[in-house]
């Protein structure tokens, strides 16, 4: 597949170690979108963008817009946003309702169940009549949610979405619930950050998957103090760190444990947000013992779904658009339940942290752009990255579920991204998902 | 006056079209100046021109349809790109001034080129405590070596006179893309 070689090749797991053709190789890259984004699960929106039915939000997968709607029978849909007839965009707008798609170009209509229901002289140009019902819109061939979650796969084959997850089931458990700790649901704060950074999109996944060595990349940030306590530094105290990955699906968490007779901070600069923290921390203490204090710092569904767990609580996607170009989709939750003065207060806090005018994510972007570029030149790609910190180290958790490794070395562990890394390489390599599946049994 | 219309202004019309004539220069000399000011990088002395309320935000702007009566920015409680407070304004000031905030390290080369300034509101009275004024941006960055971002749009401020001086004490800042085209915003509009 790579000059003949195989992507396993490019990844030396046992010295920790990984070629920069990963990152800056063209046809890699268009094998990806072939190998990784039309057979992996992707995040591809929130249930709460389609409340009804009719309603929609266009997404995303791989470079590809993707209509997710919900049909009249409540179900939740996904679409390539591509007219069967001669290929038009049906749908520009970011979201909305409708009862039809129409397509701009030749009229043709489909319902949100995908249907081709309207075609221009149907009666009178097509002699004998097509049939319909084989030109409907392009459905993804697997659609799961998971506690407000979307996903979808282009491959029938794909495992369902709960084994896919695996070990990282826990952490959209964390990340997606409320504070409380009880049965209470999330919601998206508002709309969709999308911008565009000139880095090759492995660089987000990794980062977030768990790379503890680039919290110095963050000092300016942590110098000048953002979290929402006000003091140094750019979030609450979260305890000690552990890194846990999925092993055999190549995702990475990073969690933070707090034992449960810590408190939690005042906010000074709200009253109200102080409070309602202190409020769920005394729910979530009574309701969960002593595993009230694991929460999910960061991590990165493989391939490109990333999030923070906690302060602040996000969703970032990192859709390919090129070898060295990457879309950054960035949406952010709350408790559905919170006051309206919390919510405001987290808006504030979240956006002076992530998005292209996050304080903490600018200088990321940086980073990410600099390193895309600076490893494209012809020597420069001879040499292979570095990922070595923590080799073998990992181990098993009592409650944490996946190769664990805690502090001190989890600050300096790269289990995560090694693995990410290596699962990359099993679905580059695999021809079908069969074939992925005996990857991970092996 | 402010209007347009093409009228012949004589008698006490004169006072008032004075009166505004004047009043429009000292804003354009206000903005023109806080440009400069960001340009040159003495974003200490920015600061001092902004009210301790000010709101500084920068809604999102999505496609919608052209009859959509909710327009295509997002509204207040809304995630934006920005919505910073003077507090928020200050620790981007520093941040910048650290000297390790690699996005700003080393400096941008940043110009605003301000535009079409004008009085908006034109019921409110001209000695008024606050105005509403009306501008489009122009904004270029170019770093490093080649990395060059334009950044084009309108904003809205309202103007505070504290004092006798002019302050900014809200913008709105209205960028005309969808798909932010920058991989950050870490200059000031
Ligand atoms: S391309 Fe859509 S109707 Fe022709
Ligand atoms: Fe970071």
């Amino acid at each position: 597949m790579f000059n003949g070689g195989s992507a396993k090749s490019l990844i030396d797991l046992q010295r920790g170690e990984v070629s920069r053709e990963v990152f800056v190789n063209e046809n890699l890259y268009r094998e990806e979108l072939e190998r990784i984004f039309a057979r992996a699960w992707l995040y591809i929106g929130h249930e709460s963008q389609i409340r009804r039915p009719g309603d929609y939000f266009v997404s995303c997968m791989g470079e590809e817009s993707v209509i997710l709607t919900r049909d009249p029978a409540g179900q939740p849909r996904a679409f390539l946003n591509t007219c069967r007839h001669r290929g038009m965009k049906v749908c520009r707008y970011d979201e909305g309702h409708t009862v039809h798609f129409i397509c701009p170009y030749h009229g043709w209509s489909y319902a949100t169940d995908g249907r081709l229901v309207g075609v221009q002289q149907y009666e009178t140009a097509y002699q004998p009549p097509f049939d319909r019902a084989q030109w409907g819109l392009i459905e993804v061939a697997q659609l799961a949610t998971y506690r407000g979650t979307v996903w979808a796969t282009w491959d029938p084959a794909a495992p369902p979405f709960l084994d896919y997850l695996g070990e990282a089931r826990l952490a959209l458990d964390l990340a997606l619930g409320p504070w409380d700790g009880g049965d209470g649901e999330t919601e998206l704060l508002g709309s969709v950050q999308k911008w565009l950074i000139p880095s090759n999109w492995k660089f987000v996944a990794e980062n977030f998957a768990g790379d503890g060595l680039h919290v110095v990349s963050h000092r300016s940030v942590d110098m000048v103090g953002i979290g929402p306590n006000q003091r140094e530094g750019r979030r609450d105290d979260f305890g000690s760190l552990f890194l846990a990955a999925a092993p055999r699906w190549g995702h990475g968490i990073t969690y933070s444990y707090l034992p449960a007779d810590a408190e939690r901070n005042d906010y000074a600069a709200s009253m109200e947000t102080s409070r309602y923290f202190k409020e769920c921390w005394e729910k979530r203490r009574r309701k969960l013992g002593e595993r009230a204090g694991l929460q999910v710092i960061v991590g990165t569904i493989f391939p490109n779904m990333s999030m923070h767990g906690q302060q602040p609580r996000t969703i970032l996607v990192a859709h390919p658009r090129g070898v060295d170009m990457t879309e950054m989709w960035r949406v952010y939750f709350v408790d559905k339940d919170a006051p309206r003065e919390v919510k405001q207060f987290l808006r504030h806090y979240y956006i002076r942290y992530s998005g292209p005018a996050g304080m903490t994510e600018q200088d990321d972007m940086e980073n990410w752009n600099y390193a895309t570029s600076a490893s494209r030149g012809t020597i420069a790609r001879r040499y292979p990255y570095h990922y070595k910190a923590g080799l073998g180290v990992g181990s098993i958790h009592q409650f944490i579920p996946g190769l664990v490794t805690g502090q001190p070395v989890s600050l300096s562990s790269e289990q995560n991204t090694r693995i990410l890394y290596r699962r990359w390489a099993e679905f580059m390599d695999a021809s079908s998902w069969s074939e992925l599946t005996a990857a991970r049994d092996s | 006056m402010a209007s347009g219309k093409n009228t012949l202004i004589t008698g006490p019309a004169i006072d008032s079209a004075l009166a505004h004539l004047v009043l429009t220069r000292e804003v354009e000399d206000f903005l023109y100046y806080e440009a400069d000011l960001l340009d040159e990088r003495r974003y200490e002395e920015w600061l001092t021109l902004l009210t301790d309320d000010i709101r500084y935000w920068m809604p999102i702007r999505k496609n919608v349809p052209y009859r959509d009566e909710r327009g295509d920015i997002t509204g207040e409680e809304d995630i934006a790109w920005i919505d910073d407070d003077k507090a928020t304004l200050t620790k981007r000031v520093r941040q910048i001034m650290t000297g390790v905030h690699w996005a700003e390290e080393p400096a941008s080369r940043i110009c605003h080129i301000i535009s079409n300034v004008r009085l908006v509101e034109p019921g409110v009275a001209l000695d008024a405590n606050e105005l509403v004024v009306g501008s489009r941006f122009c904004v270029y960055r170019n770093r490093v070596e080649t990395e060059t971002d334009f950044l084009v749009g309108r904003r809205q401020d309202t103007l505070r006179r504290i004092d006798g001086a002019l302050k900014l004490a809200r913008r709105k800042i209205i960028l005309d893309q969808n798909v932010l085209m920058a991989k950050n915003l870490t200059m000031f509009f």
